[in-house]
């Protein structure tokens, strides 16, 4: 049995039942008095000068309220290479370019007035292939840098290079080599709540920026200094969180539309709203970064690793935001999964006349990852081993430090590996070419915290009052996954209360503390641990006052009694039991004496303490309330790129049976295990939550889904041409959660939102090699790609 | 701007308003009873998002054009909990099997998932599966959503 009263239950979510009765608030329903609502002009270009912009007309509509372009507004430069402007002045780089905005009294006028904008362009040459963008004769994207110096290439000055060991002393160990070429594409991360944003200012120029965020406090400093770089010194900035309708990594960044807003609220000083239609959110969203590859790796007759080489390309469109970064997580399963002596990866950004990419759930794993499983599958099969087999002898083991210097504390990174093996009986059906195969790979992800920033910190406060409720202030956010619950069952556990007891205030940047962001995957694992710290802090503070105040209580109850009872003997009650708060414990809110849990006046109601304590008529009145601020031991990557960025790492096997129609090209997913390293279940539900929903957007990913973008225009955006899965495509994902408690986890745990993507796409990818011989190294592998290889295939072989 | 007058019953009682023709049901919904349940994921019928149940029968909102809405009787999620402010089975097998995690589709699949059970009240897996095959989540790969439907279904009292 397990020690714990809540963590480790399926506590349902009844802390949100806001939800399923239509009342909790999204940015789509929040309205403030007087809002205004805001609209974008986007480029009709992919590359162009603009020559003249004639607003006229849309000022004079009805309803209008501000209109604003380029010229409008100060010249300030955001984002992360500082490479953009707000509202574009001179040039469009790409077709989401803002190029002007507008605020009237309803949506509708808003749109409206769009269409009286009148933009003259002059088209300039444009670049849509990154390999094409970095020769020397290519179209210029940007003419100068941020700094104002000219700039000569579209190659991002953001080199990522990593090495470790010897790749020419690991060819020669190499009995055998695999050489693949892999490629994935854009995709859209589809939150079924659109983005949007409420921007309103007072008089004294405090704005309060209502915003889906994940990340409050980063968030707030961005517009700080924007408003700072404006003119706008000293303003000061709330960020508060709606209810999220879904994030998947498109709300890491701050985006234009919030800057937009800032400034229509601005103009015309009042409550604006942006909200993006869904046509929007395709076009105008930073989807996932796609990457090329060129994946190198080799293994001794044994099969152990002796080297792995990679080269990445990636098409960073038009301006620089986290896609850029993604390779610092791509360099993680590059670097360290599988122990491989001898590893280097080069990472080059291209500017294009392309939308530009952003994060997405699991940031570059699952791009690196289907390189690198895809590579394993390929270099099992040069080394006739048994490609399951290849994986065991390369595992990662505890205790070890990978050449990237990630610290691996637990990891059962084999058991997973034999649980899916057994589950999808590896032996009996692999290797039959009849239609039929399987196919597996791992992942490992970081799952103690990602210090990106020099702070990686997470702040609680958990305030208890008289009644005996618990309201936690917790700087994260919840996008859906549930956080409210399991921070609740955290608190509840480690204060001795009920998890019913808890409410939990998130996303406020003037209510909570500081934190780094609801990212990497982090919160389960940052807000428990300062939980705990915090929780800690409030349970002394009770116990103390219980120490003073329950002598008291006990007496006066039983004066009561007597006065009472006539009959009623004063019992001969041993003090000391109670003398000091090392005697008392609190559980299920009930305080009591540690060597008598159970005694007839020493067990009592937290809030009768409480109480008590809080109104003492002396001057010695106290409120219980405890704080904590956690930051992780960890390190940032240093200058070569190394460094244990996380606490702890998740691991993780998916094995997948596929069904090949050798007529259509079709894929059908027959059964997919996906066993999973979560260190130990806060809430098992919700971790099979997490796990379902992010296998299903990984066979997405591997299968149907992509934004086609011809000439840098996205030609699918819709959900009739988008392909995301609905509920009548089964996929039979079982996920099978192994526990193992990590010493750093509150309680055991280990982050679990984003590692059930990263492994889908390539096990798929190597089952359907296993079903019909043929290697499909570029995502989606929709039915077309499957026949056309099928097809080449047979022409080898006629 | 051309108006049309309407009448028809909304979660039991009766209504009129007067708006633009060119209005849809969801819009109505929203605007003019802040009844915020019912989302707009994409606006063009091809999310779900939106659903409610009119005279039975589950439809996407955003596309129902307001002067259609004339005489019949329409259900929106804040129309199906108890008088006692009691949770509806689905909306309690929802939050109890993590069928809900962001929520943004939450309001519409279990009205579509109302929809059905009322017309059949024992579903198989696959007639849950087409009965929110129109309702896209991108949270929950459907799993834990099928299952609370199966659930409120073995569960229910009565009618839905
Ligand atoms: S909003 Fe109505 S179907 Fe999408
Ligand atoms: S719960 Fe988020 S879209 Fe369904």
């Amino acid at each position: 049995m397990s020690e714990y009263l809540y963590v480790g239950k399926s506590t349902p979510r009844t802390i949100e039942t806001d939800k399923v009765t239509g009342r909790a608030v999204y940015i789509s329903d929040l309205r403030r008095p007087g809002m205004l609502f805001g609209k974008i002009l986007y480029s009709r270009y992919a590359h162009a000068k603009i020559k003249g912009i004639d607003t006229s007309k849309a000022e004079k509509l009805q309803g209008v309220r501000a209109v604003l372009t380029g010229r409008d507004i100060p010249e300030v430069r955001v984002g992360f290479l500082k490479d953009q402007t707000v509202l574009k002045k001179d040039v469009v780089r790409q077709f989401r370019d803002e190029v002007a905005a507008v605020a009237a009294t309803s949506p509708e006028i808003a749109e409206e007035a769009l269409g009286l904008i009148e933009v003259e362009y002059e088209e300039l040459p444009a670049v849509f292939d990154p390999i094409e963008a970095m020769k020397e004769d290519a179209p210029l994207v940007h003419e100068i840098d941020a700094r104002g110096r000219p700039v000569r290439s579209n190659i991002l000055p953001l080199p990522w290079k990593f090495s470790a060991g010897d790749i020419e002393q690991g060819r020669k160990d190499s009995a055998y080599i695999a050489k693949d070429n892999v490629r994935t594409t854009w995709v859209n991360q589809c939150c079924m709540g659109t983005s949007g944003c409420v921007a309103e200012f007072d008089m004294n120029n405090n704005l309060t920026l209502y915003s889906q965020t994940n990340v409050p406090f980063l968030g707030k400093q961005r517009i700080v200094e924007y408003l700072r770089n404006i003119g706008l010194k000293g303003s000061r900035v709330r960020v508060v969180n709606p209810i999220v309708g879904g994030s998947f990594g498109t709300k890491l960044d701050t985006d234009i539309y919030e800057f937009i807003a800032v400034q229509l609220a601005l103009r015309t000083r009042k409550p604006v709203k942006i909200l993006f239609t869904r046509e929007e959110e395709f076009r105008a969203l930073p989807p996932r970064q796609p990457a090329i590859f060129e994946i190198e790796q080799g293994c001794d007759k044994e099969g152990k690793l002796t080297f792995r080489k990679v080269e990445a390309i990636l098409d960073n469109g038009a301006y620089t935001s986290w896609g850029a970064t993604t390779p610092s997580v791509m360099m993680m399963p590059i670097s360290s999964l599988y122990r491989v002596p001898n590893v280097s990866f080069n990472a080059t950004c291209v500017y294009t006349n392309n939308i530009y990419c952003q994060a997405m759930r699991g940031y570059g794993n699952p791009q690196a990852t289907f390189a690198v499983e895809t590579s394993m599958d390929s270099l099992a099969e040069e080394a006739g081993i048994d490609p399951a087999e290849l994986r065991l002898i390369n595992c990662n083991k505890p205790g070890e430090l990978t050449p990237m210097r990630l610290k691996i504390t637990t990891c059962p990174l084999d058991r997973c590996i034999k649980t899916v093996q057994e589950k999808i009986n590896w032996k009996e059906k692999r290797g039959k070419r009849n239609g039929r195969g399987i196919g597996m790979a791992s992942l490992i992800h970081v799952a103690g915290g990602a210090r990106v920033y020099k702070s990686d910190g997470h702040g609680i406060m958990v305030k208890v009052d008289q009644n005996g409720n618990v309201d936690v202030l917790e700087s994260g956010t919840d996008q859906g996954q549930g956080s409210p619950t399991v921070i609740s069952q955290m608190v509840a556990e480690a204060l001795g209360f009920r998890p019913e007891d808890v409410s939990i205030t998130l996303g406020d940047t003037a209510l909570c503390l500081w934190d780094a962001g609801t990212h990497a995957s982090r919160h389960t694992f940052m807000a428990g641990n300062a939980a705990i710290r915090a929780c800690d802090k409030a349970k002394k503070q009770i116990l103390e006052m219980a120490v003073e105040h329950m002598p008291e209580i006990v007496e006066y109850k039983l004066k009561r009694k007597e006065r009472k009872d006539p009959d009623f003997q004063m019992p001969d009650l041993d003090y000391s039991l109670i003398s000091e708060p090392d005697k008392l414990d609190i559980k299920d809110r009930y305080i009591f004496p540690k060597n008598q849990p159970e005694h007839p006046y020493f067990r009592m109601e937290v809030s009768e303490v409480l109480t008590r304590g809080l109104h003492v008529g002396t001057g010695e009145s106290k409120v219980v309330v405890g704080e904590a601020f956690y930051d992780p031991p960890t390190e940032m990557l240093d200058r070569e790129m190394k460094g244990n960025y996380s606490c702890t790492y998740a691991f993780g096997t998916t094995a997948v049976e596929v069904e090949v129609d050798r007529e259509t090209g079709e894929v059908k997913i027959l059964n997919l295990f996906a066993a999973h390293d979560v260190g130990r279940a806060m809430n098992p539900t919700l971790v099979k939550g997490q796990i379902y929903g992010a296998a299903y957007m990984g066979v997405g990913y591997g299968l149907t889904e992509q934004l086609q973008l011809r000439n840098g225009r996205v030609m699918n955006p819709n959900f009739r041409d988008y392909k995301m899965l609905t509920a009548k495509d089964v996929v039979p994902v079982v996920p099978l959660v192994i526990e193992e408690p990590d010493a750093d986890g509150p309680f055991g745990a280990k982050g679990i939102g984003e590692p059930g993507l990263v492994p889908t796409a390539p096990a798929i990818a190597n089952a359907i090699y296993d079903a019909i011989g043929v290697r499909i190294t570029d995502l989606p592998i929709t039915a077309e790609k499957v026949l056309v290889a099928l097809k080449k295939k047979a022409g080898e072989q006629s | 701007m051309e108006k049309v007058s309407v009448s028809f019953t909304l979660n039991g009682e009766p209504v009129t308003i007067e708006v633009p023709t060119t209005w849809n049901l969801l819009k109505v919904l929203r605007e003019c009873f802040e009844l915020n349940g019912a989302k707009e994921g994409c606006g063009v019928g091809e999310c779900g998002c939106c659903t409610v149940i009119v005279d039975g029968d589950a439809v996407n909102s955003c596309i129902y054009p307001i002067p259609e809405i004339e005489g019949r009787s329409v259900l929106s999620v804040e129309g199906i909990s108890g008088t006692d402010g009691g949770l509806h089975p689905l909306q309690k097998a929802f939050l109890e099997n993590n069928a809900v995690q962001c929520g943004f589709c939450t309001s519409g699949m279990i009205m579509s998932a109302k929809a059905l059970l009322d017309k059949n009240p024992e579903p198989t897996e696959d007639e849950i599966r087409t009965g929110i095959s129109g309702n896209f989540c991108r949270c929950t790969g459907y799993v834990q959503i099928v299952e609370a439907i199966e659930m409120a279904a073995k569960n229910k009292e009565g009618n839905f």
